[in-house]
């Protein structure tokens, strides 16, 4: 009967300060707690009082890793609410700046926070002694997600040029081509990223999970669709709080987010891919494929393959965008406030992100909502390391341990935008 | 001769968005370089490895909001030759501290059902309010090629370069046309340099988020914005009261508004 403790101190490779507490007591796991003990920042406090315009810029500091995507979502809310509708082209370049984005943020978590798991090294830097090529290549692949991010928005983290309506400035077709070359590298390097991470080791390891994930008409989703899920839920934004409450857990300075009639649920890339796998490009499904995933991966150690088929997808998709792009006649459609109350969600690299704002006649907020993916992702992370640790207490405790940090940085979690630092405690008795 | 020891590098986060460290996994040119030059000895958001110190250099990202990050920082000062605050949160609280000019409870109270279970301080502060900083750099967030400049110069044992000027040099070194005259506010006259005037690059006002440059005069930008403009004291506010609130220079010129 194992009755042990074992303590990790700090859980690294995450964005974000937060701890694991696992107690096993006569080979039962008796108790999961992520606690998150990132100090609370307030966004959605202080957000009262200001205007509607400012909210991308504000918003965008919840993450340095993901700040596109809080523009995004915040840019969306207040168009639903001021009934905006942005023309094509800017709309396309909305995509071409979260394809950046999605580059960046997977770029840095495939080979930065999650592959030394699966090589056993204790970072990337380690990893480079052994593996320099594959390193530079991981870093390349980044710097072209980050220089389309500075390319559209003025620098890679925070931008600037992200408005309600649009854009403050366009770019000219000729400021977007330099960028197909590095594209045209990155295509490649994106297809050899699938190889390689296909051919890691996964524990075995499958649950029932709901995933919830935005579902377009034609297209993978970034900035619109429906939220809809595997087990028939299928809504409009408008409708997301019908359907999912947040609620405060005494271990955690990040709510918890539910769905009311079934609980825990799964964001980010595998829940994109489980819903949207038609969605992909040919080549993104075929790569898929030959990396032994089907239209369906219930393993989420096997995120690391779908966030660089994710990556492959989003290097086409920006090739693509790019090739047609004609800049707009102006660089943001034309908003006046109105007193009015609107949602929106967008695709962060992490999964779904809802924003809700109302706003008084002047375009003042008056009240601001806003649930980033890791606190939704926070109850299937203690479901899965319930089960994960309970098959295998037979491991010795470091490698249960190593285990179990890689297990939740399979969700990418962002400690920052919950509310960050894990620090992992295994208490066997 | 024996080989000279790297110096032990150590990066802490505290209250912020993390973008200023991760400015240095930005720096995707010279990462490899720099784990050439020094050993990364704590650096938790890239590295299982931890190190304990002391350390020759270390980098701060965020700002002091709770009582144990008021301890950590003082244990980090102790085990650190030379100290370098990072960007808005760690030289000035950073936008987490627009909670320093109303109640925090009232803040606790719009987010949390359970406030009982929240553990935070009253206001949020810069590193320098706690422990001696050796060097400050600005920006919301930093300029990685400036993070860069700071960590050669420590590196070849001299002091870093630090601009004084303001967003309006650059921004004429550019061959900008000025956005004021176009009617967009821009505090760029009072705003440290660094970003190399990219809002105004971008057909925007600047924002100020590298901060107050030394020795600025919002007072007549406010006037300027007043008369000129016709800012309103609600939006004079707003403008001084984001991303450096608490910086004194802002947050005089925002408080002399706030009727």
């Amino acid at each position: 009967m194992t009755n042990k403790r074992i303590t990790v101190k700090y859980l690294a490779r995450v964005e974000g300060e937060g701890a694991l507490n696992i107690q096993i007591k006569d080979d039962v796991v008796t108790r999961v707690q992520l606690k998150i003990f990132e100090p609370p920042r307030f966004f959605e406090a202080f957000l009262k009082g200001r205007n509607f315009t400012e909210a991308p810029d504000i918003t965008s500091r919840i993450c340095g890793i993901c700040p596109v995507a809080y523009q995004m979502s915040a840019v969306h809310a207040m168009e639903a609410a001021l009934g905006v509708t942005v023309p094509g082209p800017i709309r396309a370049l909305r995509r071409l700046l979260y394809c950046g984005e999605w580059i960046e943020s997977h770029g840095l978590h495939i080979f930065m926070l999650h592959a030394p798991d699966f090589l056993g090294y204790q970072d990337a830097i380690q990893m480079a002694q052994d593996h320099p090529d594959t390193v530079k290549m991981g870093l390349r692949l980044k710097k072209v997600g980050n220089n389309l991010v500075t390319v559209l928005g003025g620098r890679e983290i925070h931008p600037i040029n992200v408005r309600v309506g649009g854009f403050y400035k366009a770019p000219n077709p000729r400021d977007l081509a330099p960028l197909t070359e590095s594209l045209k590298w990155a295509r490649e390097a994106a297809v050899k990223t699938v190889r390689w991470v296909g051919g890691f080791t996964f524990p075995e390891f499958k649950q029932d999970y709901e995933f919830v994930a935005l579902r377009h008409g034609q297209e993978y989703p970034f900035n619109e669709g429906r939220v809809v899920s595997n087990k028939g839920l299928d809504i409009a934004v408008q409708d997301y709080e019908q359907h999912f409450v947040e609620e405060q857990v005494p271990h955690s300075h990040a709510l918890n987010s539910n769905l009311k009639a079934r609980g825990p649920y799964f964001v980010g890339p595998l829940a994109r891919y489980n819903l949207n796998f038609d969605r992909l490009t040919p080549l993104a499904q075929e790569m898929a494929r030959e990396a032994g995933l089907g239209p369906v991966c219930l393993n989420p150690f096997q995120s690391i393959i779908v966030r660089a088929v994710e990556t492959l997808y989003a290097v086409e998709e920006a090739l693509a965008i790019i090739e047609t792009y004609e800049k707009p006649d102006q660089p943001a459609a034309p908003v006046s406030p109105r007193a009015v109350t609107a949602c929106a969600a967008t695709e962060a690299p992490r999964g779904l992100l809802y924003h809700r704002y109302r706003l008084d006649a002047d375009g003042v907020i008056l009240e601001a909502k806003i649930v980033p993916p890791t606190s939704q992702n926070q109850g299937t992370i203690e479901a899965d390391l319930r089960q994960f640790v309970g098959q295998r207490l037979d491991l010795p405790d470091e490698k249960l341990t190593w285990q179990c940090e890689q297990m939740v940085r399979n969700y990418d979690p962002c400690i920052s935008c919950a509310t960050h630092f894990l620090k992992v405690n295994l208490e066997r008795r | 001769m024996a080989p000279k020891r790297k110096p032990k590098l150590s990066v802490w986060k505290f209250a912020s968005c993390d973008g200023c460290q991760l400015s240095l996994l930005d720096c995707e040119d010279e990462l490899l370089t720099i784990a050439g030059a020094v050993e990364i000895a704590y650096f938790v958001e890239a590295s299982r490895a931890m190190v304990k110190g002391p350390y020759d250099l270390t980098l701060v990202d965020g700002s002091i909001t709770t009582a144990h990050d008021a301890a950590v920082i003082q244990r980090v000062r102790r085990a650190s030759k030379y100290l370098v605050a990072l960007g808005a949160c760690a030289n000035s609280g950073g936008i987490q501290a627009l909670r320093n000019f109303t109640d925090v409870n009232d803040f606790i109270d719009a987010v949390y059902a359970k406030p009982q279970h929240i553990k935070t301080l009253k206001e949020s502060t810069p590193i320098a309010a706690h422990v001696k900083v050796d060097f400050a750099l600005n920006g919301c967030p930093i300029n990685k090629h400036q993070l860069l400049a700071v960590l050669s110069a420590f590196l070849q044992g001299r002091p870093p370069m630090a601009r004084s000027h303001s967003v309006c040099v650059d921004c004429k070194l550019q061959g900008n046309v000025c956005v004021m005259v176009m009617g967009a506010p821009c505090l760029g006259p009072v705003t440290h340099a660094g970003c190399g005037a990219l809002c105004p690059t971008y057909h925007r006002g600047c924002y100020g988020c590298y901060g107050p440059k030394e020795t600025p005069n919002p007072a007549a930008l406010s006037a300027w914005f007043s008369q000129r403009l016709g800012m309103s004291e609600a939006n004079l506010v707003r403008a001084f009261r984001a991303f450096y609130a608490n910086a004194p220079a802002f947050r005089q010129e925002s408080e002399a508004h706030d009727k």
